[in-house]
């Protein structure tokens, strides 16, 4: 949280057009990222931030919840995603970023939690980032605001208040299209990316020193796989080539991500991989994701890849 | 057979729905709901200089405007013989250029959505001599002529709809994508330029310059939400955006009347003021759009209605007779067409002869038709212009995807 408001504060120092606004931002927004720095009108301040962008004005357009960018959808796919390729690169949305919190929270239910970067992985023009940590969001945030064009920031809620680094203070930015190998590994590669990427570290945890209940389905020889985890941080335009370098190595691969697995991200990636990595694959692509049910209140444990999923796909991505 | 299925769907509706008398539907009678829409009801308050550039006034009509919460542009509008005729040639032109690109479309030269705004050349061509030229302008179809007025060339719209690399967007955009550095498009997307004109007025505010936007959207588009939105956002920041709602009586094939709960569409925007325009006489949205700048720029938004009409289809799949009578066009036709009613007065005025209007037109088809050549000549986009622009130059990803592995086009080799 501070990170983000931290991003923010940098450019709207370094950038005199920079213009923050949103439902609710004056008072903090409803999880207090704007805190120190006023409706319900997504469409309208979608649209709005595309009017300021394409004055060339640094506009950083909040929306409460990623869930109510539907009705706004249209501002972004249609109007912002298409301005510079539409007038022949006249006019441009670029200087817009959309910050939005997303993924489930633990008690957020129907209309709180979705994960939509999916919906927004078809849209050429645009550019869609989620960071998965504080020093993470501030150096991706800060890119995202002086990427010359649309980007759509999602920030997992759930690490708002969870997450906890010693973020530098300075103005610094982390390169968008690149992904980020955070464990080297050569036998299984594991994609994620936002809040998953925890419950990732802890099925590692779990592959290497299996709990006294679990331990009899891990055969000795698979607590010793090295394991090469992914953070994709730039959902569009996606970092290809670091993950068809990795699977092409480990000729495994497991994508982890909280939106349902019909139609996600992960759909993309496993048809890319089989597209470059065909005969370097040992095993079909897994792919761990949330149900295709709408997200649940009660069962939200369920739906979620948590830790124990993603430890199960390995096993059997790893025995294939 | 969609006929059959019209007719056998209007029967069902018919039985589900009983007929709503029509005076239930709209409580004003139609009459008293519009200004007057004449194109000559105009005449000069002071005597005719014989200089062409030296100002003299000219009396609008009483009937020209109708103001809600809103003091009306005084009757008496400033200008000179030179301008008088500048806006006769401007219309003539536009309309000459629409026709063109009718034709051109007949020919199967023109493919695609095409919109066209003849008959409502008054809008255009007034808007732009009561703006100033850094006001921004936003719209939506029927952007052809607003892109002329607002510094594009004829060849470049005509070229844009041949789909053609001299097009205005390098031939990439087509009939509702046309822009130029004041004027943000034509855009596909009824309404949604309303809330993006509203924060081309806020960075105006926000940067201190002394000019304001005119975010413009149809009788059709009037209905949606995000029009709203961007009015209460407009007024809460007291934003120098006039709301021009060009009403030309038909959301495509659906008259105003069986659309809009209220069709005096300039007083829909609660507490912002409204101005209805006869937008038939381009001298009344000449002085309309000149006293809504002026006001918006020290007291916020305005909601403007152009109450205008266009001759031929919502397009040019639509014979547009089927949703209203040839009648109705003809009676339009005869007795408001801004082109005629404005040589009327120049002619009954004295400001210029018969002969030199016969000249206008004749230079205005000529520009035209050379436009028309030029943009011929110009090749289509290469295939590689495909992939132009869809990031900001020099920013794209190392490579995007095309049909297979094959077609792969790589930004940086």
């Amino acid at each position: 949280m501070a990170a983000i408001r931290d991003a923010q504060a940098h450019a709207l120092a370094s950038d005199e057009t920079a213009c923050i606004f949103g439902e609710d931002v004056s008072f903090g927004g409803v999880f207090r990222s704007t805190m120190g720095l006023a409706e319900e009108f997504e469409q309208g301040i979608v649209g709005f931030g595309i009017g300021m962008a394409a004055m060339g004005h640094t506009a950083i357009a909040e929306i409460q919840f990623s869930d109510y960018l539907m009705p706004a959808a249209d501002q972004l796919v249609n109007e912002a995603a298409k301005y510079n390729y539409r007038s022949g690169g006249q006019h441009s949305a670029g200087k817009l970023t959309v910050r939005t919190p997303t993924q489930g929270v633990g008690h957020g239910a129907l209309y709180h939690s979705q994960s939509v970067e999916q919906f927004y992985m078809g849209v050429p023009g645009l550019k869609v980032v989620m960071p998965r940590s504080p020093i993470q969001a501030k150096g991706l945030l800060l890119a995202s605001i002086r990427d010359p064009n649309p980007v759509l920031f999602l920030e997992p809620k759930v690490l708002y208040r969870s997450s906890v680094e010693h973020v530098p203070s300075d103005d610094f930015t982390l390169p968008l299209s690149s992904a980020e190998v955070i464990t080297p590994g050569s036998d299984i590669t594991l994609i994620s990316w936002g809040a998953p990427l925890y419950s990732c570290v802890k099925a590692i945890n779990m592959l290497r020193s299996p709990p006294a209940s679990l331990e009899a389905h891990v055969p000795e020889s698979l607590r010793e796989a090295s394991v090469e985890l992914i953070d994709l941080r730039t959902i569009l335009p996606w970092d290809r080539e670091t993950i068809t370098k990795s699977v092409s190595k480990t000729g495994r691969c497991v994508i982890v991500h909280e939106a349902p697995v019909t139609g996600g991200v992960g759909a993309e990636i496993s048809a890319h991989l089989q597209n470059t990595c065909f005969l370097k694959l040992e095993a079909p692509v897994n792919r761990i994701g949330g149900w295709d049910t709408p997200f649940p209140h009660v069962h939200e444990t369920f739906y979620k890849p948590e830790d124990i999923r993603i430890f199960d796909g390995l096993l059997r991505t790893l025995q294939y | 057979m969609a006929s059959l299925a019209r007719s056998v769907l209007r029967a069902a509706t018919a039985r589900s729905a009983p007929a709503i008398p029509a005076l239930s539907r709209n409580a004003i009678p139609s009459s008293s709901r519009f200004v007057h829409i004449t194109a000559d009801a105009s005449k000069p308050a002071t005597e005719i200089p014989s200089s062409a550039t030296e100002p003299f006034k000219v009396a609008l009509s009483p009937e020209s405007f109708k103001g809600y919460k809103f003091d009306v542009p005084e009757l008496e509008f400033e200008t000179t013989k030179k301008e008088l005729v500048h806006l006769y040639e401007e219309m003539v032109k536009m309309r000459r250029m629409e026709m063109a690109s009718d034709q051109l479309y007949k020919q199967k030269l023109i493919r695609g959505f095409c919109h066209l705004a003849i008959g409502q050349e008054a809008v255009a061509v007034g808007m732009e001599a009561g703006m100033k030229p850094d006001d921004k302008l936003i719209t939506a179809y029927r952007c052809h002529p607003f892109t002329v007025q607002k510094g594009g060339t004829i060849k470049s719209v005509i070229a844009e709809l041949l789909g053609r690399e001299d097009g205005i967007s390098k031939g990439k955009g087509g009939s509702m994508h046309m822009f130029t550095p004041t004027f943000f498009g034509g855009n596909g997307i009824v309404g949604a330029q309303v809330p993006v004109g509203a924060g081309l007025a806020f960075a105006q505010q926000y940067l201190g310059a002394d000019n304001a936007t005119f975010a413009m959207y149809g009788d059709g588009a009037s209905n949606q939400g995000q029009v709203f939105e961007a009015y209460n956002m407009s007024k809460l920041w007291n934003l120098p955006c006039v709301f021009v709602c060009e009403n030309n009586k038909y959301g495509m094939g659906t008259s105003a009347e069986r659309s809009s709960m209220n069709t005096s569409y300039y007083t829909r925007g609660d507490v912002i003021p409204g101005l209805q325009v006869n937008a038939m006489d381009v001298l009344a949205v000449a002085a309309a759009t000149k006293h809504a700048r002026a006001y918006t720029l020290t007291s916020g938004p305005l909601v403007m209605e152009l109450v205008t009409y266009r001759y031929g289809g919502h397009s040019l799949s639509d014979p547009g007779t089927t949703y209203r009578t040839r009648d109705e066009i003809q009676a339009m036709r005869s007795s408001s067409d801004p082109i005629q009613g404005l040589k009327a007065r120049l002619l009954d005025w004295g400001i210029v002869e018969e002969h030199e209007l016969k000249q206008i037109d004749k230079a205005a088809k000529e520009e035209v038709d050379l436009a028309v050549e030029e943009a011929k000549k110009s090749p289509e986009p290469k295939p590689e212009a495909l992939w132009d622009d869809i990031y900001y130059k020099g920013s794209e990803p190392e490579f995007m995807r095309g049909r297979e592995r094959e077609e792969i086009h790589y930004f940086k080799k």
